[in-house]
């Protein structure tokens, strides 16, 4: 009112209905983080100790175990990537189909859309850890439980994106295959399949990344893969021998990432 | 004869590739790589000694299992109320000061506004926190720190560092530098540069990061309990080592309500933050 009456036109970035909102969230975030370190139990005496306790891990961990690695790690750490490997490409292979039905455009059945939906939500929502839990529980500690783990968990990721690239995809090609009176499996594998290609290799290599993380962690509940190696030297205390576990799973995830990242420059 | 068209068309659609070229051609290296996933599949399978059997044999398992989870029953209510909200505060604690730390690393990181000589050793620390899993980092905290929530604090910490340390680094890459050359012209410090011209250009991307952020965090505390660094996890894992399944199936389902409800939370914060026409960007 005074601004407009002296000419000066006030201006504000935003509206007084953002400032209220932001302001707010700012506020609760605030009383979360002071309310969390109050309720949160920390004993002091362990936090003063840890830069001690740190360097009593190292050097325990030194001279790293390298002799191990011919007998305990290497036949672990393949079948790591195995375990990603495969369940990646059993993902893949559930994922499609879902990711289809999820997807509106190809599907025009929104019961369908929502049922496809809910399962890519659930199989996201459990860790990849709680898998593989139920999956030992089911099929007994190894391989297998920790593949269908990573498969399962990957599902929802895999679907997600897929159903997203299809929703985007142009509609001209589906029309013109659709009037020549093409049936829908070679509208799915003419029309649809060549526009969504190139974002399916992406999601699939970013996927297999991070389920080589991913399975490295498994074996810590049983299902297998370079955890397992892990599990045993933490629970032995072999200080050196855990330390040849994590080279080995850090060596083995650089080179997975910058395989993938290579693989996307040269062919995407 | 030849020289019908409608002959040729017919034609056409029973033996396309004698007429013409085919509009699909074959692509051999496809095929080939095809092939070879193929042949690695079963070279696999083998290996991890997957069989029918056994799968039909975890299948009769599995529906025992189910059995027993059903109905889900809260053996300990005070203990799942516990583990729940130390999971809560531990991915709040760990996601403020995983991007308290993770501003200047990222900032540092930009090869666009830093030297060289402080971008390498900023990369190679986001590097390192992004390689190992937060739960094998938890393993090494737990020694560090002992039992209990903290080192989920702290291992969840790094995890952090490394996702916003990365992506925040490559927004702050992506920014027009118009901007930050017209603040520097003014004279202004290397504080106010980064403040006035860095800062409003990145901060709504900024703020779907960190929401994104919480909600892993939230994801990952659950789990680190299972290694001893606090949360829900510790309770899960205790309660499936017992073969309590129904207590089992009670904390998944409040772990996932507890996700989702986060989930809902974080999109509303981000269209808080996110200016009107810049939807696209994301």
């Amino acid at each position: 009112m005074n601004a407009a009456a002296t000419g000066v036109r006030e201006w504000r970035r935003f509206t007084a209905g953002q400032r209220v909102a932001r302001f707010s969230v700012y506020l609760v975030l605030v009383a979360a983080i002071v309310a969390s370190a109050r309720a949160v139990e920390i004993i002091p005496e362990f936090l003063y100790d840890a830069p001690e306790q740190m360097q009593d891990l190292f050097v325990r961990m030194w001279p790293i175990a390298f002799y191990h690695y011919p007998e305990g790690v290497h036949a672990a750490l393949v079948e790591t990537l195995h375990i990603a490997s495969l369940g990646t490409i059993l993902a893949v292979l559930m994922a499609l189909p879902i990711g289809t039905a999820a997807a509106h455009n190809v599907v025009p059945n929104r019961v369908v859309n929502y049922f496809a939906k809910l399962l890519l939500v659930s199989s996201r929502s459990v860790n990849s850890l709680v898998w593989a839990l139920l999956f030992v529980a089911v099929f007994g500690p190894g391989a297998l439980a920790g593949t269908l783990a990573i498969a399962f968990r990957s599902i929802g990721f895999v679907g997600k994106l897929v159903g997203e690239a299809l929703e985007e995809a142009q509609t001209g090609p589906i029309e013109a295959l659709a009037a020549a009176g093409a049936p829908w499996p070679s509208v799915i594998s003419k029309g649809y399949w060549p526009q969504v290609e190139p974002a399916f290799w992406s999601i699939l290599l970013f996927r297999w990344d991070i389920n080589v993380r991913e399975s490295a962690v498994l074996g810590l509940v049983g299902a297998g893969g370079i955890g397992m190696a892990l599990d045993t030297a933490l629970n032995l205390f072999q200080w050196p021998r855990v330390a040849m576990v994590l080279v080995a799973i850090f060596a083995v995830v650089v080179i997975a990432e910058i395989s993938v990242t290579q693989i996307r420059k040269r062919i995407l | 004869m030849n020289g019908d068209p409608a002959r040729v068309a017919a034609k056409a659609l029973t033996h396309p590739a004698a007429v013409a070229p085919s509009a699909f051609p074959a692509n051999w290296w496809a095929r080939a790589g095809w092939i070879a996933l193929a042949a690695y599949v079963v070279y696999a399978t083998s290996r991890l000694d997957f069989t029918w059997t056994r799968f039909v044999v975890g299948l009769d398992q599995g529906a025992r299992f189910i059995g027993r989870m059903l109905p889900p029953r809260i053996a300990q209510p005070d203990t799942l109320v516990k583990g729940l909200t130390e999971s809560l505060e531990i991915a709040i604690l760990a996601s403020s000061l995983g991007i308290l730390v993770s501003l200047p690393v990222g900032l540092f990181a930009a090869r666009n506004l830093m030297p060289a000589w402080v971008t390498w050793p900023a990369r190679a620390l986001i590097a390192m926190c992004r390689s190992f899993h937060p739960v094998i980092v938890a393993i090494l905290f737990v020694k560090a720190v002992g039992f209990g929530a903290l080192a989920g604090i702290l291992a969840l910490s790094v995890a952090s560092v490394g996702f916003i340390g990365k992506l925040f680094a490559d927004a702050i890459e992506e920014i027009s530098l118009k901007q930050v050359e017209a603040v520097r012209a003014t004279g202004a410090p290397f504080l106010s540069v980064v403040g006035y011209g860095v800062m409003p250009q990145v901060f709504s991307r900024f703020t779907g990061f960190a929401t994104y952020q919480l909600d892993s965090n939230l994801r990952n505390s659950t789990m680190v309990g299972i290694v001893g660094a606090g949360g829900i996890g510790g309770t899960l894992f205790a309660a499936f080592q017992r073969f309590d399944y129904d207590f089992v199936c009670a904390i998944l389902l409040s772990i996932i309500g507890m996700i989702m409800a986060g989930e809902v939370l974080a999109s509303w914060v981000r269209s808080v933050f996110l200016e009107r026409g810049k939807v696209d960007e994301e």
